[in-house]
């Protein structure tokens, strides 16, 4: 047998057949690595919602859920936009730098209409969902200096009425803003920016 | 003598093939996108209000040549979202106590209705153009594919009342809005949405299966020249 | 592996994957198994076409077990009906066609792949049969490979209820309800496989679980035994004759060649000509004409309504002919369960093959005219008896299968007289090539 002597033209054969194959074998791979992508019926779930929120009174809050995550609403008061510049110095990211919110929420109240604040509610930290402490220091067992906001129960991060997170907290970053946008003055579209994109 | 036992064996099989209905041949086609819009009007005005496509989501329509917008706007009457599947319009609990059994599904009935006689296309395309009045049945209608069907007549108002007559063949008794060609042309098109969305992506698996075929083909070339320049050590 | 002690281990050459081989080499046999099963496992140099089915059904054993296992991710056997009053098991096939981004490919692949299976399979055993490649030593080889065909059956008749479909559905009501042709317990028993009075949810599961976990460890076991077993003895050939009769010095066989590359090489244009083939009916006819998906099974499963004809899918249905061939009651048992008897002894008895030939010479190169028109009749035979298995019942096919039964026994129960009397050639002593 030939195996001594290097054959060129069966070396050149053999990495041409290697390669075309192996071409072939990974574009056999394509599909199965896309079956295990959000499938049609997935995607459909994660569509865009509307939500009306007409009758949402100030101080109220709603939640909705969107790809299977909590979205809350806050009808914010007047009160509480103020609490946002008073607990400026304490949280986190008071100027809203990290990316948690489409850039048209960049601002000090997170929102698109100052009152109105959209949200997803559950806790950067470890997807817990925080739950709504509104009022007042000790009235809600929080302490004195506590200007109304949320508190995870699973491992004590607090936030304010934007969804900024206090200082010392084990949560990193402020809570996200999903995208959306007002279809009207009271309904909102949340998962997509433009209408009908 | 293999030849002549393979022809004993099997002569029997020709005298027993069984005779079915005769069906028409579906003339139309699924790449004619204009047909399977068309027919995709027909199916949701006239089909969807009682039979589901409960597997099929209204934005797969847009593979049509439809925009979203079209979808919303002309087709789709019994959801809020475009991912939402072709449901029905009534549920099956409520459409059981009304026909007796829910209506089927019909996002696969282009392929469930094949058989030797015929594709399911071609089924299709001669039920939805065989019902006759029939005083006998509690609808007023029969089938001459379908014995006894369940369903009424629903395309009627296109297509006009025929009856059977005493050599079995049906007659146009009341015409209807359509001409005859033009409600065959109607039906040909519905039947082409049903076998469409019996399998949306079947012209896509043909276009890829010659891509492959064509692969494969090259490697074959390469491979066997592999082959042989390595058997050249053993003969 | 005795061959162990005699292999060097892997010397590195002083690259890093040199020095990883060689650790992995001290501590597990990767070269020794290399050698022992491709580089230097000297098969026959004069295999020929009919030798190329092994290493597909090897092949399609992978296919099956790959896209099966992204099927599940998907599947859902349920057959409570959902929202839309469609079984989940059903609507979930068919979420799998539409919804799972290319997940049409992959179950046709697998569907596809079912009936491949069996065509390579049914194709791997007749092989056998030209070259008596069951003859000893190789006894333990074809009695593993009978345990593969029937692991293989089990697995098909399980994953075809799967999707619960109308076929799905009656033909494992009607298999399940063999059983209950057995005396005394059989009614018993087949609710006991059923776990319910009809095939039902429970049923669905249960299949599911055999279909995706018992079924395919056993069948996995099987090929190793199978494959390690050949590797014991050695592969037959086309001339039948031992090719370790002749060694050079080196304990080499004078017409052996090594698997790798020579069968390596030669086996991949096998698999892409089969690939050709096989990418031909699921790309343009995934149906294979409504005999490897069946048309009715595109209705959901309906207890309430049986369809006008339901046969088995089309490997089964040389088995179910013989079924329903037998319609005498016997020691006052009844025709049912001598049909349930034929069945599984058609099935059972290439098992005994190895015994039933007496032939002095393997290969039907050289043996006589009796074997050759015998063997000729049995496989339009089994072709008959699985084409009226497809159709309704009649009494002309039912006397055909009848005849047709009668003479598939008596193929097998006849052998050892007729084998031994036929007109034989000298086989050579070493292969040819031709």
């Amino acid at each position: 047998m030939s195996n001594q002597k290097v054959d060129c033209g069966r070396r050149r054969l053999l990495v041409a057949t290697a390669a075309v194959g192996g071409v072939g074998g990974l574009a056999a791979l394509v599909p199965f690595v896309s079956s295990l992508l959000p499938s049609e019926r997935a995607k459909a779930a994660g569509a865009p919602v509307e939500v009306d929120i007409g009758k949402l009174e100030p101080g109220q809050m709603m939640t909705i859920e969107w790809r299977g995550k909590p979205v809350w609403i806050i009808n914010r008061t007047k009160e509480m936009l103020e609490s946002l510049t008073k607990v400026a110095e304490a949280v986190v990211d008071p100027k809203s730098e990290k990316n948690q919110q489409p850039t048209y929420c960049q601002n000090d109240t997170r929102s698109i209409k100052p009152g109105i604040m959209v949200a997803v509610g559950i806790c950067t930290h470890l997807g817990c969902s925080p739950s709504s402490k509104f009022k007042k220091g000790a009235e809600e067992g929080m302490p004195s200096e506590w200007m109304g906001g949320f508190l995870c129960p699973c491992h004590g991060s607090t936030f304010d009425f934007a969804g900024r997170v206090f200082k010392n907290k084990p949560a990193p970053t402020n809570l996200e803003v999903p995208p959306h946008v007002y279809l009207t003055d009271t309904r909102i579209l949340i998962g997509e920016d433009k209408k009908g994109a | 003598m293999k030849k002549i036992l393979v022809a004993l064996l099997f002569a029997p099989l020709l005298a027993f093939a069984s005779s079915t209905a005769h069906l028409d041949k579906w003339p139309g086609s699924v790449s004619d996108k204009a047909a399977l819009q068309n027919g995709a009007k027909y199916f949701v005005n006239y089909c969807l209000n009682c039979h589901g496509a409960s597997y099929m989501r209204y934005s797969k329509l847009m593979e049509l040549g439809l925009t979203e917008q079209q979808v919303r706007d002309n087709l789709m009457f019994t959801a809020e979202k475009i991912g939402e599947p072709m449901r029905v319009a009534a549920r099956s609990e409520e459409q059981k106590t009304w026909f007796g059994a829910a209506p089927p599904d019909l996002s696969v009935i282009a392929r469930a209705r094949a058989s030797e006689a015929g594709s399911g296309a071609d089924w299709l395309y001669t039920y939805l153009r065989s019902f006759y009045r029939d005083d006998k049945r509690p609808t007023g209608w029969n089938n001459v594919v379908f014995e006894n069907v369940g369903m009424p007549h629903i395309l009627q108002e296109l297509q006009g009342v025929q009856v059977r007559d005493a050599e079995h063949k049906l007659q146009l008794a009341v015409p209807g809005k359509q001409l005859p060609e033009e409600f065959d042309k109607t039906v040909s098109d519905l039947v082409g949405f049903l076998v469409w969305m019996a399998e949306p992506q079947q012209e896509f698996r043909q276009r890829l299966g010659v891509g492959v075929l064509i692969f494969l083909g090259i490697l074959f070339v390469l491979a066997y020249a592999l082959k042989k320049e390595y058997w050249k050590d053993v003969h | 592996m005795a061959a162990n002690s005699t292999h060097e281990k892997y010397k590195s050459d002083g690259s890093l994957p040199g020095h990883l081989l060689e650790w992995v080499d001290a501590r597990f046999p990767a070269t020794a198994l290399w050698r022992d099963h491709l580089s230097e496992y000297y098969a026959p140099k004069n295999f020929n076409f009919w030798y190329f089915f092994g290493s597909l059904a090897l092949l399609v054993l992978v296919i099956q077990i790959v896209t099966g296992i992204f099927l599940v991710m998907h599947f859902k056997p349920d057959a409570s009906l959902n929202a839309n009053g469609v079984p989940v098991a059903f609507a979930s096939v068919e979420y799998i066609m539409r919804d799972v981004p290319w997940g049409w490919l992959i179950r046709y692949l697998h569907s596809t792949g079912a009936s491949a299976f069996f065509i390579v399979v049914y194709l791997h055993m007749f092989r056998g049969l030209l070259y008596g490649s069951y003859r000893k030593p190789r006894e333990l080889i074809w009695l593993f490979g009978i345990g593969i065909f029937l692991a293989l059956m089990a697995e098909a008749f399980f994953g075809y209820l799967l999707p619960w479909g109308q076929m799905s559905f009656w033909g494992a009501q009607v298999i399940v309800n063999l059983f209950s042709a057995i005396p005394l317990i059989g009614p018993d028993l087949s609710i006991w496989i059923r776990g319910d009075f009809v095939v039902g949810d429970a049923t669905l599961n249960r299949f599911f679980s055999f279909h995706v976990i018992a079924v395919p460890l056993v069948l996995v076991g099987l090929v190793a035994a199978h494959v390690l077993a050949l590797h014991e003895v050695g592969s037959n050939n086309p001339d039948g004759v031992e090719i370790k009769k002749h060694k050079d010095t080196n304990g080499i066989p004078l017409d052996g060649i090594p698997f790798h590359p020579y069968y390596t090489v030669k086996d991949i244009v096998g698999v892409i000509v089969f690939l050709m083939a096989f990418s031909a009916v699921l790309f343009f006819a995934p149906e294979g004409g409504g005999y490897f998906l069946e048309y009715n099974n595109f209705y959901p499963a309906d207890p309430l309504k049986t369809p006008p004809h339901i046969a088995p899918v089309w490997y089964f249905t040389p088995y179910y002919s013989i079924l329903r061939a037998v319609v005498w009651n016997f020691f006052g048992l009844d025709a049912k369960f001598w049909g349930v008897v034929g069945m599984g002894a058609a099935v059972l008895i290439f098992a005994f093959l190895p015994w039933l030939d007496r032939s002095p010479v393997k290969s039907i190169r050289y043996r006589g005219p009796i074997f050759k028109t015998l063997l000729s009749i049995f496989v339009v035979v089994f072709l008959v008896l699985g084409y009226f298995g497809t159709q309704p019942p009649s009494k002309a096919g039912e006397i055909i299968s009848q005849l047709c039964s009668l003479y598939y026994f008596g193929f097998f129960l006849t052998m050892p007289w007729w084998s031994r009397m036929d007109k034989f050639k000298p086989e050579p002593d070493r292969v040819t090539m031709k």
